[in-house]
């Protein structure tokens, strides 16, 4: 059962991330990806990371593809009937993606894995917590001022100049 | 039982495709999404490692980063984009190679 269950989410994750690269009009584009950071979340759940699967849908599914999808609207006229766009050379980048595609799963597959098998953690916010408040305190003071610099930023580039 | 394994060809499958985005699209939001397929990937690739290497959730840490990283690049990346749309009113990739006419 939950074996199924993985195997329908990681199928949706990959077709729908197939739709993404490869239909022509951009709006659909941006429709399938977000069934793929869905599929992208349950799979997380099935790696036991509850809060990161929150974290992705709030943050993936409700601020980043809102922007893509903001963006894909203003940089569109409202009378070009189908916003869609060309893609190029996909020969080549298709022989380029299956010779990454092959020598990672080449490295996959040879690989000896070393897995440690551990318990189902009662919960990870804690946890998550506590590590960010002890060990990655700085990198976390970091990121908060990654992002104030990222929102003033963005804010001053799409400002409109008089 | 889904091993390590399932989840590395997942990621992998997913980073391909990323990859196909970046080198083949020529509109430069498609380009951006094809970004967040590869930092998805690599954030399926922490959580696997963290899962199957003894639920050290310190993998858990990274891939948070690497989500507020993406939500960062996402904002920037949005506003260059409509900025160049101003100047050229295209946002194909190939034709821009100036931020400023």
């Amino acid at each position: 059962m939950a074996d199924a269950a993985f195997w329908l989410m990681a199928l949706l994750t990959v077709a729908s991330a197939v739709v993404v690269v490869h239909h022509d009009k951009l709006l659909y584009s941006a429709i399938a990806l977000l069934f793929t950071f869905f599929g992208v979340a349950g799979l997380y759940i099935f790696l036991w990371a509850d809060f990161l699967a929150a974290v992705q849908v709030v943050i993936y599914v409700g601020g980043i593809l809102v922007l893509v999808i903001f963006g894909i609207m203003l940089t569109n006229k409202i009378t070009t009937v189908n916003i869609s766009h060309t893609s190029m050379q996909r020969g080549a980048g298709g022989l380029l993606v299956a010779f990454v595609l092959g020598s990672l799963g080449l490295m996959i597959t040879k690989t000896p894995w070393l897995v440690q098998h551990a318990a189902e953690p009662d919960q990870t916010v804690a946890t998550i917590g506590r590590l960010l408040m002890m060990d990655y305190l700085l990198p976390f003071e970091v990121a908060s001022l990654l992002l104030l610099g990222a929102l003033i930023g963005a804010a001053t580039l799409s400002r409109r100049e008089e | 039982m889904h091993s390590l394994e399932s989840y590395l060809y997942v990621s992998a499958i997913l980073f391909a495709l990323g990859l196909y985005a970046v080198v083949t699209r020529r509109n430069g939001i498609a380009v951006l999404m094809g970004v967040e397929l590869i930092l998805n990937s690599a954030n399926l690739n922490f959580l696997a490692f963290a899962r199957f290497g003894g639920v050290n959730l310190a993998g858990h840490i990274f891939a948070l980063f690497v989500i507020i990283m993406a939500a960062a690049e996402a904002a920037v990346a949005l506003a260059i984009v409509i900025n160049i749309y101003k100047n050229y009113q295209s946002i194909n990739v190939d034709e821009i190679s100036a931020l400023r006419q």
